[in-house]
């Protein structure tokens, strides 16, 4: 593949507390606004608390998600006193970080998240050849814990998270971690990701050219949500042993996937194995998703470098 | 051979209540107490009227913790005997209707056990939780749980700490019980996790139903973890946390904790050591709920408890 110049990623946003109860990027995002910046940095960071109100209650939203609030149709929708919190917020957001796809939007967008599926670390975005994602992402790999870049194939207009204010984004998911609790470990894997970003932009910014080379890209397929009664919505059973924790392994048809509440297993009826991610997510419960699946391909990648 | 004199006659336990959803967002209890207010096949025992009760509807109902204070810690006397008053906190209320239906507390209408199921996002594994060193009944039940579970652990957190003890919602019973599980995420449900609790219930069952039928427990020791001490994390004059859970004490929920270990891990990086004199046994170690109650962990010390041999008492 032909070398690729593009332009310098100068302003880059780090987003915490988009869900108030995933800590570990609050708390990160707490520590470096304590860290004021000197004014030499090569590239300058804006570090935003996405939900304060959230956050402040330990809650992942006052009133409704605000990461499903960043469509086209909710940026531009009218807003009064009475619209949702998390709806004002949003386009707060947008005016601050964007506006979502135009010029004067941040350059980068990373947007931290916890989860409590075993996800290890990912970046999570809706473009399969944004080379500075994936550029990022391999970047990433020399990071401690194992990175996965998965990829949500979604236009830019129906795109529903934060991080597709910027020109560039990705959420930076790190799992397993109760909401509203901080594991050391996790919100160290969460700054070693945050820091190495930064020196991926930095080396970027000042010149190096990055080797191109190869992503395993998971693209989202479908989701599948837990066997529910059939009059009360009640939920039947739980996530099965053998598929609990095991996010990325791949999942066969005929693999166990809900153990039920009467003893019976249920299987994964699909024809095609696919890599479950998002295992038993505590968030997903309320929008009808057990797990979600995708396919995995590799994904070649130019080599890199500012203009 | 028991001598006579030394068997302990106790009424028979004729009605047991078992709790979910005291706290909305754990998810085993819920999940159970719905499944068997549906169903009670699985509950049932001769001669026993087992109720499987939410004790927290509206929390369940928003998947959090309480709506207005947390239930488990609202059975005080002046919460339970407070008149009723408009605006009163709805988890107050809540308790006066328990004790009204389940207690009340200290008389003899009282409901002979209660279970209370919780989970905890604290690598505590199954955890039965007593409040008396010296209720036998409790401490023959939790004996034989531990043995019918066996080789699947089962550990006794005792909390009979004059300061540290809370006015719990089981605490209506004349025999309260806590059946604590984790590690569990709130709002999740874990299979492993519910099926452990599932089957803690059904030996608990199985004992009040000997018990009742005449059978004679023996004399019998039970190793216990006694809650000694409340460790908040570090703060800030603005009273955030500093510092998390060390990652050599995070899931080490049990494990001794010597002078000198590792506690916590500032976020800039520095480590803070235990000081304490004594080695303790820490538990519900990075418990979600209990940032807010200043609790990272608490310090247990080991001891083991004696019980006499029970029986039912003749009529």
């Amino acid at each position: 593949m032909k070398a690729v110049a593009m332009p310098t990623v100068s302003r880059v946003a780090v987003c915490g507390g988009t869900h108030g109860n995933e800590l570990a990027g609050i708390y990160l995002v707490r520590e470096m606004l304590k860290k004021r910046a000197d004014g030499t940095e090569p590239v300058s960071v804006v570090t935003v608390m996405s939900n304060p109100r959230a956050a402040q209650l330990c809650v992942r939203y006052v009133e409704t998600d605000l990461n499903r609030c960043f469509t086209r149709a909710a940026l531009s929708a009218p807003v009064s006193e009475t619209s949702p919190y998390e709806m004002v917020r949003s386009q707060e957001l947008n005016a601050l970080l964007g506006p979502k796809a135009s010029m004067q939007a941040v350059d980068l967008l990373c947007d931290l998240h916890n989860t409590t599926a075993n996800t290890g670390l990912c970046l999570i975005t809706y473009s399969d050849r944004d080379w500075i994602c994936l550029h990022i992402c391999k970047h990433l790999e020399m990071a401690s814990t194992p990175v996965r870049y998965v990829h949500f194939d979604i236009p830019l207009n129906e795109a529903y998270s934060l991080d597709s204010v910027g020109k560039h984004g990705f959420a930076m998911e790190i799992g397993p971690q109760p909401h509203g609790v901080v594991r050391s470990v996790i919100f160290s894997a969460m700054q070693e990701g945050v820091q190495l970003m930064m020196d991926w932009i930095c080396q970027f910014n000042s010149g190096t050219l990055f080797e191109g080379g190869w992503v395993d890209v998971y693209t989202m397929v479908k989701n599948i949500d837990y066997p529910r009664d059939s009059e009360t919505h009640v939920i039947t059973a739980a996530v099965h042993p053998d598929l609990q924790d095991r996010d990325f392994c791949l999942l066969h048809p005929g693999d166990p996937m809900f153990l039920c509440f009467s003893g019976e297993t249920l299987r994964y009826r699909g024809k095609e194995a696919l890599y479950p991610f998002f295992i038993n997510e505590g968030a997903y419960y309320e929008k009808g998703v057990a797990l979600s699946l995708a396919r995995k391909r590799r994904v070649q990648i130019p080599s890199v470098h500012i203009y | 051979m028991s001598s006579r004199t030394n068997v302990s006659c106790l009424h028979e336990a004729r009605r047991v209540a078992i709790f979910g959803g005291t706290h909305g967002n754990e998810m085993s209890g819920i999940t159970l107490v719905n499944m068997w207010k549906q169903n009670s096949a699985e509950i049932e025992r001769n001669g026993l009227l087992i109720k499987p009760f939410i004790s927290n509807p509206k929390a369940v109902e928003k998947c959090i913790r309480y709506i207005d204070t947390d239930l488990n810690r609202a059975f005080t006397p002046e919460n339970l005997s407070a008149p009723d008053v408009e605006g009163r906190l709805y988890e107050v209320q809540r308790a006066k209707e328990i004790n009204r239906m389940f207690g009340p507390k200290g008389s003899s209408d009282a409901y002979d056990v209660i279970f209370d199921l919780h989970n905890t996002t604290s690598n505590m594994g199954s955890t039965l939780i007593l409040e008396s060193s010296t209720d036998l009944f409790n401490l023959q039940m939790v004996h034989y749980i531990k043995k019918a579970m066996a080789p699947h652990t089962c550990l006794v957190l005792l909390n009979e700490h004059p300061q540290l003890k809370y006015s719990t919602t089981r605490s209506v019973a004349k025999h309260p019980i806590g059946l604590e599980v984790g590690p569990q995420p709130q709002g999740v449900l874990r299979s492993n996790v519910f099926e452990s609790m599932r089957t803690i219930l059904k030996h608990a069952l199985d004992f009040i139903e000997f018990f009742n039928s005449g059978v004679e427990f023996p004399p019998c020791t039970i190793d216990v973890f006694r809650v000694q001490e409340r460790m908040d994390y570090p703060r800030d004059t603005n009273g955030n946390i500093t510092a998390m859970v060390h990652p050599h004490l995070q899931d080490c929920d049990w494990e001794p904790l010597n002078r000198g270990d590792p506690m916590f891990l500032t976020f800039d990086g520095r480590t803070i050591l235990y000081e304490g004199a004594n080695t303790v046994y820490p538990t519900f170690i990075n418990e979600a709920a209990y940032y807010e109650k200043q609790q990272a962990f608490t310090t247990t010390c080991r001891e083991i408890l004696a019980a006499n041999a029970i029986r039912k008492a003749f009529k």
